[in-house]
């Protein structure tokens, strides 16, 4: 099965700059310093979180994503990643000029909306999903924008982000080449390398 | 200038130390210093490869005695973050505290006697700036025979000398943590500073740096200014929790309201008291210009990516939430630096009530972020198993 980790790598050349938003216990960034010798940062406000990455020897640097990027200077980046977190932000559009901003790439991973299984909780059975990618309930989640691929290809569109690449995935329906031919429908997770 | 072995220092752990170094020491404001002593304690066990030393830099007020009990029963000012199995694990790391030059506490300052005169140094003794006390800090490193710090650890002006040894003794430390610490103080805080030396000199006692002479200790000034400067670096929510209006003697329901002493005050009082017994008066005037003078980018025009670009080690940042004497904001102007001139930092934002005070108190984030960071240069620099 694919996994973020290695798209990810291939996008990212090796020995370059990365800032890593919402790294988390910095597990990303470990694994690019380990097979990119990148040199990297990880912005994280869960103190837990932080803790982690400080054991493992990592940059992590405590700030809140939703207050603002304006401490890093333009182009001061080769890569500015965030995985699975743009869903978490106050504005993820302004989130996203940011990293265009700062980074020469990004990359943005995000939980699919449109994929069948959160389709077919709303859609049957009336309910807010909970699945494996989006775990919470309604009131506890973090996560306080719901959208597809296809809503996020026309944001880029809009603000004329250039998509360089973009990879979707799957769960058990990857096996099959589901996911290519139908995306937002069994694509669980996308997978986007950006540009200005 | 005498050496000793590294056992010799392990059989002195925790107990107060000095050492006279007979060479000069060149000032920054061009007064050559031709001895000066360092009152110093020590903790730990330095390894055979010299590899797990930690220097210890202390703040305005700080002395040497930074952890355990000593002989007067008096327990370490750090001592909540230094110790056996605490996040500075003296189980691991040989720890080092000096009490520098122009302070109090047994090192030589405005106290001892002028070599020129035999008579004390008071107001003429020479005007220090954070380069004297590295400087001086690097001849009781060669003294105790460390190549290279594990670490450099300092809260407030400590966190100021840890920097100022990363940019201009790159290789002689690996790591910088760097707390509630700034690039340069702000006008407020110069501000404060000006009081608090006002506050002194106004003192009748004072006589101009020359009290000593006269016999006596401008304590009334001294009190004050401590008072003025300990309420700054609490916050007005730590006050309110710990006081409130709480009466200390007093009735306000009383008709002889005028008699009432909240606690607060009473705090105050016994606190700058306190403080007036055991600091000197010139002491606190020369560092507290110390404090005004640094500026780290001071000779990299300015550019503080310029002067971090210079330094070898990896960082740890931390600043207190309520701190309003040396804000996050403070810290995070150091963080921006660090990264732009793409050195490792991290940063910590710890949540605290307790002000600029809070880097001295005990707080689980804090002490698990130290404690995670230390550990992990245990593993790197000479595998300590964690």
């Amino acid at each position: 099965m694919t996994d973020i980790n290695s798209i990810i790598e291939a996008w990212v050349e090796k020995s370059s700059r990365v800032l890593d938003l919402g790294c988390g216990d910095g597990q990303v960034l470990e694994s690019l310093i380990a097979s990119h010798q990148v040199h990297g940062y990880g912005l994280e406000i869960n103190s837990e979180s932080i803790n982690h990455c400080i054991s493992r020897g990592l940059n992590v640097i405590e700030q809140d994503l939703n207050e603002g990027l304006g401490n890093f200077a333009d182009n001061s980046f080769d890569s500015v990643l965030m995985t699975q977190t743009l869903q978490t932000l106050r504005f993820p559009h302004l989130a996203l000029d940011e990293m265009l901003r700062i980074g020469r790439q990004c990359i943005v991973t995000f939980p699919n909306f449109g994929h069948w299984r959160t389709r077919g909780d709303l859609g049957f059975r009336g309910r807010m999903p909970v699945t494996k990618q989006l775990v919470y309930q309604w009131y506890d989640t973090p996560n306080i924008h719901f959208f597809t691929y296809k809503d996020f290809e026309v944001l880029c569109a809009e603000r004329n982000i250039n998509v360089v690449n973009r990879v979707f995935i799957g769960g058990i329906t990857n096996d099959f080449g589901l996911d290519a031919i139908w995306p937002n429908l069994f694509a669980h997770t996308a997978v986007y390398n950006l540009s200005k | 200038m005498s050496t000793k072995s590294s056992s010799t220092v392990s059989a002195n752990i925790g107990s107060e130390q000095s050492v006279l170094f007979r060479r000069p020491l060149q000032l920054a404001c061009g007064t050559v210093l031709e001895e000066h002593s360092l009152t110093f304690e020590t903790y730990g066990q330095l390894n055979d490869a010299g590899t797990n030393a930690i220097l210890i830099c202390h703040a305005l007020s700080g002395d040497h005695h930074a952890a355990g009990t000593n002989k007067d029963n008096v327990v370490g000012w750090w001592d909540s973050y230094i110790g056996p199995g605490k996040p500075i694990d003296t189980d691991v790391f040989f720890v080092v505290c000096p009490n520098n030059i122009g302070s109090c506490f047994g090192s030589t300052g405005p106290a001892s006697p002028a070599p020129a005169t035999g008579n004390v140094w008071g107001a003429e003794f020479p005007v220090l700036e954070v380069s004297d006390w590295v400087k001086s800090q690097t001849y009781l490193m060669e003294h105790l025979l460390i190549d290279c710090w594990a670490a450099i650890i300092g809260g407030s002006l400590g966190g100021m000398q840890a920097m100022y040894w990363a940019v201009n003794y790159p290789k002689k430390l690996k790591h910088a943590v760097v707390i509630a610490s700034s690039l340069k103080l702000s006008a407020q805080n110069i501000a404060f500073n000006e009081v608090a030396r006002r506050a002194i000199q106004s003192d009748p006692n004072f006589h101009q740096g020359n009290f000593i002479e006269h016999q006596t200790r401008p304590t009334q000034g001294l009190a004050l200014a401590r008072m003025i400067g300990h309420l700054t670096y609490l916050s007005d929510h730590a006050l309110g929790r710990k006081f409130g209006r709480l009466v200390h003697s007093g009735d306000l329901d009383s008709a002889e309201k005028e008699l009432v002493e909240f606690e607060v005050s009473s705090y105050l009082n016994y606190q700058g008291d306190k403080f007036a017994r055991r600091f000197d008066a010139n002491s606190y005037i020369l560092i507290t210009k110390m404090l005004d003078y640094f500026d780290l980018g001071a000779n990299f025009e300015n550019n503080i990516k310029d002067a971090f670009k210079q330094a070898a080690c990896k960082f740890l940042v931390i600043s207190f939430s309520s701190d309003w004497r040396f804000s996050p904001d403070c810290s995070k102007l150091i963080v921006d630096a660090l990264i732009a001139a793409d050195k490792d930092v991290s940063y910590l934002e710890i949540e605290s009530d307790q002000g600029h005070d809070a880097f001295l108190l005990p707080n689980k984030r804090y002490e698990q972020g130290l404690q995670g960071y230390l550990k992990h240069i245990a593993k790197t620099l000479f595998k300590v198993a964690v």
